[in-house]
């Protein structure tokens, strides 16, 4: 029955249009001779509708300021965002300025030098004075411009990181984040990729994920050879367990090398929270970046902070936050109002939905909350045994979709 | 059909004439209209995410009814054809309709007319390019109909996401179609560009110099070489890309471990595909705008019947955006951890660009200024093209400060500034191309009533779509989200996202006013004599019935600029190129 609606609107669209073309054909033919060129009556209507459209632009321009300006981010909440405010400040008031002259001119002259055949226009083909006028002013306006931003930029990004901040790692992954505190030694542990499991998310190498990893690995190897022996000689199957058994053994002697670095202790007190994780006010925190997978990027709106978080490679960037969540909560006269960690770049589906909370605190709850988390240690032998067993599953699930 | 030229006429068949037809202004055509039908693909999947944007979550008969029970389940967009509509969205938008479509288009039409050649340097390098075009659309079009969907990854494919098919659906066959597809592409491309500058260094006509081409030739001119300087980094770019999907290289990936397993491939980096990618990327952005300049010169001189302010000044902003679009493609990376000094360097050369810039809209702006203007439809659509120009260009002055860009990255303030500096503004040239130039394509004129309207609805809705998202943007809105609904702090937020949505589809459909005059007229507009809008160029001295060859007689030789109108001491307000100066008359051009 749609289908049929559909058809038969097509249908009547169709004919619709041949009768407005025939329609439109017959005042043509009454018209006669049909001139290329708008008529006075024309000229003067659109050189009006310049004027009408210049208002109308700059009061929508007016009108979204009124409107959505009180939604627009808060005042920062990091020591260096109020420098990029300001600094954003300072190029809406020229490029506004700019943006303002330019229009009035450009729709103004079109109505007021509208088209009267007894006229003729002025033959002026340049001018050097002019010409250097406008390459001379934008080019001093923007010098200040670039002064006054790489000043800036030099500031946040190339200044030496404090030797008391805070290490933090932000680590995503398809689609979440977790966070990581360098805990008592004020240093994060190493991590690789061919640590990671159910248990050890982020890849930490201690000396206790060191020998779970491998038990892991070698239970893994010692399943496929099992399912190898079952397998069909010379078929598919075989080769491929073959091979991921080879894969296997590849990764066990990578993690096996990892016991040669040394301070695999400094990463027994790291801790790892998800969902969400606090800092404290007005103490200066590093965070490193990495990605398990595809690229992310950590952007923190309130802190005006932003870092893609790239695999294969380690990034940074390092803020003061002045203001905690509470105050915020007052400032803003929402009571629900938190800081946020959100994706952004594109990474897959649930792009839209990576986040955590960030709750800046004072310092003492800082400690004190911080003092409760569990460290990556304790964490590990705790779920030690029921996380192997959920980690084999799953790479189980994966490897028989592989064999299919 | 005149006889003047027995070498190159012959009687032709419906194929050679419409289908391989190594003809520049068959081929021009040609490349419209596939231009055209992909603008409309483009438009229509905007207008999709649009309705899920505007009202997030609601469930609308017309998703289902076009993508489908897998795709858009009880009439709500599927988060992953979201990605996918937005992802082949942008790389229509930009490659096929404002690449393909806009230089193919006027570079074919123009470059032979107006610079009094023949036809192209070769006609059948030329035919070829559009045959590439056209195979590359195709395959395009067609990743949208396989079953994991097509490419998802964003128009930029940055990998890894876009090189494994465990990262999201799209990575699979889609993507190699979209890779396959951009490949032929840049062949079509790389043999257009060639042959454009071939043409423009070797073809011109006796007594047309450099600095009496028109600014049109010149645009077109240095677009096609910034084409062939940058599109073969795009192909490396890519290749590598289908290396790393195909053939177990790695070149962009290391130490990753994802779906459950580890990678072993490593060594590569991501950022050396950003890199490769933005090499053609940026100076992709003045691909795309420098025709849209070169046409709004035409058209702004024309109808105000005044010579173009600072030709010379034009001309040299030309070559100086085109120089500096090669050296500041890392203003797309200044948060990819690269190094802040090279952050710096590359905010000094982007914020460069805006003299240049300046000086065209400054010089455009002084053009109307005591002219005598006539409002054809062209005519508005080229006001309009400055106005977004400026508009769009001057919060690039904020996103080309490295420590700005900071907060604004990858946010919706980034979708309003290159959807109005650089998408609008093109698109708005092209139609102003279109109505300005189609007397002498179709030898018949467009119905003004009709190009008003569309004008007027599209300025408008072009605005409303796109002038409200520099506030979603300052307002830290992420682009590319499906939803914003999972983040309470843009709430307030929704009624823009509702407002863009209504603008955008009002527009859309407006744009069916164009499409019915421009097929319309094809038929049935009124006869167009051989130069109806008065104007300069040798585009309007041949006859309104093309013929090959393009002049019947001998070539037309060149004896001045291509600006005297309104020149004091002459009867009528324009003087065609080919009037000889009068003794003692200067060449409005000479730079004197």
């Amino acid at each position: 029955m749609i289908t049929f609606l559909i058809i038969l609107s097509i249908v009547l669209a169709v004919l619709a249009v041949g009768q407005l073309m025939r329609v439109f054909e017959a005042t043509s033919k009454l018209k006669g001779e049909v001139s290329p060129l708008p008529t006075d009556a024309e000229n003067k209507y659109q050189a009006k509708m310049m004027l009408v459209f210049l208002f109308g632009y700059f009061s929508f321009f007016v009108w979204l300021v009124a409107r959505y300006g009180e939604f627009l981010l808060p005042e920062s909440a990091s020591e260096h965002g109020i420098v990029l405010d300001n600094l954003l400040d300072f190029n809406w008031y020229i490029i506004i300025l700019v943006f303002v002259i330019t229009h009035v001119y450009l729709f103004y002259f079109p109505f007021k030098y509208v088209f009267n055949k007894d006229r003729k226009a002025y033959y002026y083909t340049h001018s050097n004075k002019l010409e250097l006028l406008w390459t001379t002013v934008p080019a001093i306006f923007l010098s200040v411009i670039i002064v006054y931003g790489l000043s800036a930029w030099v500031d946040i990004t190339m200044d030496e990181t404090p030797k008391d901040a805070i290490s933090i790692e932000l680590y995503p992954k398809q689609f979440d984040w977790t966070a990581r505190y360098a805990g008592v030694d004020s240093t994060l542990g190493n991590s690789n990729y061919n640590m990671i499991s159910t248990s050890n998310p982020l890849g930490v190498i201690t000396p206790a994920s060191l020998a779970q990893k491998i038990a892991e690995i070698e239970a893994e190897i010692a399943e496929f050879e099992s399912e190898l022996s079952l397998a069909p000689e010379g078929g598919l199957k075989q080769e491929e367990l073959t091979e991921l058994i080879a894969k296997r053994n590849r990764q066990r002697e990578k993690v096996k090398s990892f016991e040669a670095l040394e301070g695999l202790n400094r990463g027994n007190d790291d801790i790892l929270v998800k969902s969400e994780f606090l800092i404290p006010i007005n103490r200066e925190v590093a965070f490193e970046f990495r990605s398990r997978d595809v690229i992310h990027s950590a952007y923190m709106p309130h802190f005006r902070a932003q870092m893609n978080c790239v695999p294969g490679m380690v990034t940074e960037f390092h803020f003061k936050p002045i203001i905690t969540t509470d105050q915020m909560r007052e400032k803003t006269q929402n009571p629900e109002f938190d800081y946020i960690l959100l994706c952004n770049k594109i990474c897959g589906a649930a792009h839209y939905n990576m986040q955590m909370t960030i709750k800046v605190v004072e310092e003492e709850e800082y400690n004190k909350w911080l003092a409760e988390q569990a460290t990556f240690n304790d964490g590990f032998t705790v779920s030690d045994e029921t996380a192997t067993t959920e980690e084999k599953s799953e790479s189980n699930e994966i490897s028989m979709i592989e064999l299919k | 059909m005149a006889t003047g030229h027995t070498d190159h006429h012959h009687e032709e068949t419906f194929i050679s004439k419409y289908l391989f037809s190594q003809d520049h202004k068959m081929i021009s055509k040609q490349f419209l209209i596939t231009g055209m039908i992909m603008a409309i693909i483009g438009m229509v999947m905007s207008s999709l995410f649009r309705l899920q944007l505007g009202w997030q979550g609601e469930s609308f008969w017309i998703l289902n009814f076009l993508l489908g029970d897998k795709w858009a389940p009880d009439g709500i967009l599927d988060p992953n054809m979201y990605l996918a509509l937005v992802t082949i969205h942008g790389t229509i938008m930009v490659f096929f309709l404002l690449t393909g479509g806009l230089s193919g288009t006027f570079a074919n039409l123009l470059l032979p007319l107006q610079i009094g050649a023949r036809d192209m340097a070769s006609g059948f390098i030329n035919m070829l390019s559009y045959w590439f075009f056209l195979g590359s659309s195709v395959v395009m079009i067609a990743s949208l109909f396989v079953e994991t969907g097509p490419a998802s990854g964003g128009w930029t494919v940055y990998p890894p996401l876009s090189a494994l098919p465990q990262a999201m659906p799209g990575s699979g066959l889609g993507m190699t179609l979209w890779l396959v597809s951009m490949s032929l592409f840049i062949v079509s491309s790389l043999l257009g560009g060639l042959n454009y500058v071939v043409t423009v260094i070797n073809l011109r006509t006796k007594g047309m110099t450099m600095t009496r081409l028109p600014l049109s030739v010149w645009a077109l001119f240095i677009t096609a070489v910034l084409g062939v300087l940058s599109f073969p980094v795009l192909f490396s770019a890519a290749l590598l890309l289908i290396f790393d999907r195909s053939f177990g290289t790695a070149f962009y990936l290391s130490d990753i471990h994802i779906a459950g397993e580890v990678m072993e491939r490593t060594g590569g980096s991501p950022i050396l595909y950003e890199h490769l990618f933005w090499f053609l990327g940026h100076p992709e952005v003045y691909i795309v705008l420098l025709p849209a300049l070169g046409i709004t010169s035409e058209v702004i001189a024309t109808n105000s019947r005044k010579p173009i302010f600072g030709y010379r000044a034009m001309i040299g902003s030309i070559l100086a955006i085109a120089f500096l679009s090669f050296i500041v493609w890392g203003h797309h990376m200044f948060m990819t951890g690269m190094n802040p000094f090279l952050g710096a360097v590359f905010t000094f050369t982007t914020l460069l660009i805006a003299i240049p810039s300046a000086v065209k809209a400054f010089n455009y702006i002084t053009t109307l200024w005591k002219g005598n203007v006539r409002f054809t439809p062209a005519m508005l659509f080229a006001i309009g093209m400055v106005s977004t120009f400026i508009s769009g260009g001057v919060t690039g002055i904020i996103l080309a400060d490295s420590a700005l860009d900071i907060n604004i990255h990858d946010t919706y303030f980034v979708v309003a500034h290159f959807h109005i500096v650089m998408g609008l503004s093109a698109v708005l040239a092209m139609f102003a191309g279109v109505y300005h130039w189609f007397p002498k394509m179709y030898g018949r004129l467009m119905n003004r009533k009709l190009g008003y309207a569309h004008f007027w609805v599209t300025f408008v809705c072009a605005y409303g779509v796109f002038f409200p998202q520099h506030f979603l943007g300052l307002a830290g809105v992420p682009r590319r989200y499906y939803s914003n609904s999972e983040f309470p702090m843009f709430d307030d937020l929704v009624s823009i996202n509702e407002l863009v949505s209504i603008f955008a589809i009002v527009g859309a459909i407006a744009q069916f006013i164009f499409m019915f005059n421009f097929f319309y007229s094809i038929f049935r507009g009124p006869k167009s004599s051989a130069n109806p809008w008065g104007s300069n160029t040798l585009e309007w001295t041949t006859p309104v019935e093309h013929v090959h060859g393009n002049w019947p007689g001998a070539l037309p030789v060149v004896h001045r600029w291509a600006y005297d109108y309104s020149k004091p001491g002459k009867d009528q307000d324009f003087v065609p190129q080919t009037v000889p100066l009068e003794e003692g008359e200067l060449d409005g051009g000479a730079g004197h």
